[in-house]
């Protein structure tokens, strides 16, 4: 019967049905998802009791070059004849105790204060104390190193066990040539994989630990490393961005969140109607130099945008050509404040977006239109549908279902559109609290905060907060449209 | 009855003009909003910063057309001589040994047995590479004698190497018609891929050293500095990001290992992170390894390539499209992944190659971000939107305005040629990845 109901109803009541199971099923769901994690962290001690279980039987049951692994690392290998495997295990391992007896000691210890000793002047000469920057950074990568560590010590020992299995059942192990010849086959995604993954970690994943630590500290402009210590504050950044007070930030992030989504809104949505809609019109039948209109709107995508939005930002100002021939022609009497007034900087922002934006639709509008079938538009025309219905009933509906993913990047991809507001107005016109700017997205604020008045603790704060409202974001996207949920199968 | 149907169809004959009309309207509009600033902008180039004035001003249309603007961009530096002089001589060495290449064709022709042909292979790949060592070793002692200073030494090694890589070119083309044209020809030339190789590697380091040579340090002009700035990184950019993104989404596209999903959560985590958020920690760390302000261009590259395997989404749906069963019947007779990856899928994925050598080598040319921090401060360590940005964005901007426009064309013309050139697969890409995700 519900299922009944549910086919009878029109395409809003569908959404509107969707969207209150969704946030009926919302606490299920969150209280499910508790469960799970708790689940999985019981998994995870489980696992780890039986880890240490087998080591301890690894141990009792090994030969002595199993046994003198768990010491020197690489030892059993090279015992074994495996020497590639065994002197990158004893590299790593010394490696790593150097490093941990030159630095990562030192700096681990002073990680929970971040550094007492101050930085004074004796005389002329200055006395450098600690440097609370680098005990953070390097405080982070000792902290993933040691993990690295274990992990890799767990490989080793259980690369040792294995050894010992097939020596046991009377097979060769794999000599150190067999190794590197199963990068380039079996195991190639190690080979594939692994300067990605160190690039990736190098410059994403450990800054940004850092910057999610920085959040709790109170970094900024008064305790800038070498010469000021910063130390742990716990949640006072939170405080100072989200309540609203005089010397808080509050009222700023929601005028600035609420501008945000505002422009990621309409930056996605007109978008993607307009540029479908003219990807339609170029596309009908009858319409000749197809190739000609394509290409003049492509032009937007081909030129680097510093050029074509800073010229276009000049060309709007208040002494640029488009006031100055207006008052020429006696249009108007005054230059019209495209810059200067919020609300007509948010407008003409979107209207430059367009500028910028509907090519990119028109292009990937136009792939799509060539792959709906004709027969469906055939039918319905004998059926007596016209252009409108058809558009209705089949063209949106398929767009809608190709293109969910899209739709969603897209709405991420506007939420942390740099380029577009900063090369149009820099954020202006500058009045709200926290020297952030009418037109200013969190992201563009972020990066004031950082280059200009480095203000390093909040600008950690918004990343964060700008992280929580994608996350947020797709969450809900991702379970409301099921093409977006389904695009693995796409294989 | 066949009147009313006449007229029926002349009404919708009508109808479909008026609709079709509409839309033609619409179109020039909208042609003409896309153009105009363009027009605006090479227009407004063509003012004479030094005959009217330099910025804003209520007129459109130059009163004064000339060149001046463009002969700032350049001033001081001796490109032009330099760029003849590069020219002439490359011409010269690729005529006399592309005449080379073709009677020694000529001469392997005679001969048309399958075994010959392996043969020929094999001399075609020591060609290739002999041409390109020769260049070499002649570039340095050329430059050497010639000047005896390493800048002019340098030069005289790029323009070997750019002689030698036209060399391999023209003889990889003689040679490949050569060994189609011999009678029986069913041996693979196993050194195809060495031979191509070695052609593109040759090319590369010619380009990048004249860039990075002629330039540079040869001129006084801060533009030409810039400019040679950001095209070393696009050129360094754009190949080993495509090197990067193509093994990554290979790995997670046809390889199944573990952690794969684990792989795929955690990059989809940190690309909710804004990536400006990490700044200051990114420019520390290159400030470490001495790569900010003079180091700028390696530091640029570095961070440009370092996260750019986040960015596989694209070309792993595109490897998804290629059917498995070709993998997996190279894989029984006997080839390795490796052997799949660069023999199979490879050539098959050439749109998404180009797509993506595109996309990295545009990207450098509209960072402002990163350049401008990292470069902090240090003029010869810009790029091209790091110093017109701050022309136009400075209190002197009324004295720049028609030179920003004017580096602006310079860096438009040269972009939009390559993009206009390579819209096939940019479409490709595009639609590829918005249906896929």
């Amino acid at each position: 019967m519900v299922d009944l109901d549910y086919l009878k109803m029109s395409k809003p009541q569908k959404f509107l049905h969707n969207l209150a199971g969704f946030f009926k099923a919302l606490p299920g769901r969150i209280g499910g998802g508790f469960v799970n994690l708790g689940r999985r962290i019981a998994g995870f001690f489980k696992g780890l009791g039986l880890s240490i279980a087998d080591l301890v039987t690894t141990f009792r049951e090994g030969d002595w070059k199993t046994r003198l692994s768990y010491l020197v690392m690489g030892s059993g290998s090279m015992a074994r004849g495996q020497w590639g495997r065994g002197l990158l295990f004893f590299l790593f391992q010394t490696v790593f105790n150097l490093y941990m007896v030159n630095f990562g000691v030192a700096y681990l210890s002073k990680l929970n204060t971040l550094g007492v000793v101050e930085t004074y002047k004796e005389g002329r000469r200055t006395v450098y104390g600690d440097n609370s920057f680098l005990i953070l950074l390097y405080g982070v990568l000792t902290l993933f190193f040691i993990l690295a560590f274990i992990y890799t010590w767990r490989v080793n020992i259980k690369q040792n066990k294995i050894s010992q299995q097939i020596l046991k059942s009377g097979k060769k192990l794999k000599s150190t040539k067999e190794d590197l010849q199963s990068l380039m086959d079996s195991q190639f995604h190690k080979t594939l994989l692994a300067l990605p993954t160190l690039g990736v970690f190098v410059f994403t994943i450990l800054p940004i630990f850092f910057m999610i630590l920085v959040a709790f500290t109170n970094f900024d402009y008064n305790h800038q490393p070498p010469s000021k210590l910063f130390t742990w504050v716990g949640f006072e950044n939170f405080k100072t961005l989200l309540s609203s007070g005089s010397a808080s930030y509050g009222d700023t992030f929601r005028q600035v969140l609420f501008w945000t989504l505002v422009w990621a809104f309409f930056a996605t949505f007109l978008n993607y109607f307009l540029g479908m809609f003219v990807a339609i019109m170029i596309n009908k039948k009858g319409i000749k130099l197809k190739k000609m209109w394509r290409t003049i709107l492509v032009m937007t995508i081909a030129i680097p945008q510093f050029v074509s939005l800073l010229y276009v930002s000049k060309m709007f100002a208040a002494d640029g050509l488009i006031n100055t021939y207006l008052m020429k022609w006696h249009w108007i009497s005054q230059p019209i404040p495209f810059w200067t007034n919020p609300g007509w900087a948010r407008f003409t922002i979107i209207l430059i977006n367009i500028w910028i934006g509907i090519p990119y639709l028109m292009l990937i509008a136009t792939g799509i239109l060539m792959n709906i079938p004709a027969d469906l538009y055939e039918s319905a025309r004998i059926d007596g549908a016209n252009a409108m219905q058809m558009y209705g009933k089949i063209t949106l509906p398929y767009m809608l279902f190709v293109t969910g993913p899209y739709l969603l990047t897209s709405f991420t991809g506007n939420i942390n559109n740099f380029n577009v507001i900063f090369l149009l107005s820099q954020g202006k016109p500058m009045g709200l609290s926290g020297n952030a700017g009418y037109t200013d997205l969190l992201i563009t604020w972020l990066y004031r905060m950082t280059v200009s008045d480095t203000n390093y603790k909040i600008a950690a704060v918004i990343g964060i907060m700008v992280f929580v409202v994608l996350a947020v974001i797709n969450l809900v996207v991702y379970n409301l449209i099921p093409s977006v949920k389904n695009e693995e199968d796409f294989q | 009855m066949s009147e009313t149907k006449q007229q029926k169809l002349r009404s919708k004959k009508g109808h479909e003009r008026r609709i079709n009309g509409t839309i033609y309207t619409v179109l020039t509009i909208m042609s003409i909003v896309w153009l105009v600033p363009f027009v605006f902008l090479v227009l407004q180039s063509f003012r004479s910063y030094q005959l009217e004035k330099g910025g804003m001003v209520d007129y459109l249309i130059p009163k004064h057309f000339s060149l001046d603007n463009y002969a700032f961009l350049f001033e001081g530096s001796n490109f032009f001589s330099w760029c003849g002089k590069a020219l002439l001589i490359a011409l010269i060495i690729a005529c006399l040994s592309s005449l080379l290449v073709v009677v020694a064709g000529k001469w392997l022709d005679r001969r048309d047995t399958v075994k010959r042909a392996e043969r020929a292979c094999a001399l075609g790949a020591c060609l290739v590479v002999g041409y390109v060592a020769l260049a070499l070793l002649a570039g340095a002692m050329h430059g050497f004698a010639l000047a005896g200073n390493l800048v002019h030494a340098l030069i005289g090694l790029a323009l070997f190497i750019l002689a030698g890589a036209i060399i391999a070119r023209v003889y990889l083309k003689q040679d490949s018609k050569l060994l189609r044209s011999i009678p029986g020809y069913v041996v693979e030339d196993k050194y195809e891929g060495v031979k191509k190789l070695f052609a593109m590697a040759a090319e590369f380091l010619a380009v990048t050293l004249i860039v990075q040579c002629i330039l540079c340090p040869m001129t006084t002009s801060q533009y030409l500095k810039w400019y040679g700035n950001t095209l070393t990184i696009a050129l360094f950019t754009s190949v080993i990001q495509t090197v990067i993104v193509l093994s990554v989404s290979y790995a997670l596209s046809r390889l199944r290992f573990k952690g794969r999903k684990l792989i795929m959560n955690v990059v989809l985590v940190l690309g909710l992170f804004p990536g400006f958020l990490t700044m200051i920690t990114l420019y520390f760390l290159l400030k470490q390894m001495g790569l900010t302000q003079a180091g700028s261009v390696p530091g640029l590259i570095l961070i440009y390539c370092a996260s750019s395997g986040m960015g596989y989404y694209i070309s792993k749906g595109f490897f998804d499209t290629i059917p498995k069963s070709l993998d997996e019947s190279a894989r029984i007779d006997g080839a390795t992944r490796f052997q799949v990856f660069l023999k199979i899928i490879m050539p098959l994925a050439k749109p998404i190659v180009i797509y993506t050598i595109l996309m990295a080598f545009m990207a450098p040319w509209g960072d402002y971000v990163f350049a401008s921090y990292v470069a902090f401060g240090h003029q010869n360590g810009y790029n091209v939107a790091v110093g017109l940005y701050n022309w136009v964005n400075t209190n002197d901007y009324q004295n720049y305005f028609t030179r920003f426009c004017a580096g602006g064309v310079l860096v438009a013309v040269p972009i939009t040629a390559l993009f206009l050139a390579l819209q096939k697969y940019y479409v490709e890409g595009v639609t590829g990845g918005a249906v896929k995700g």
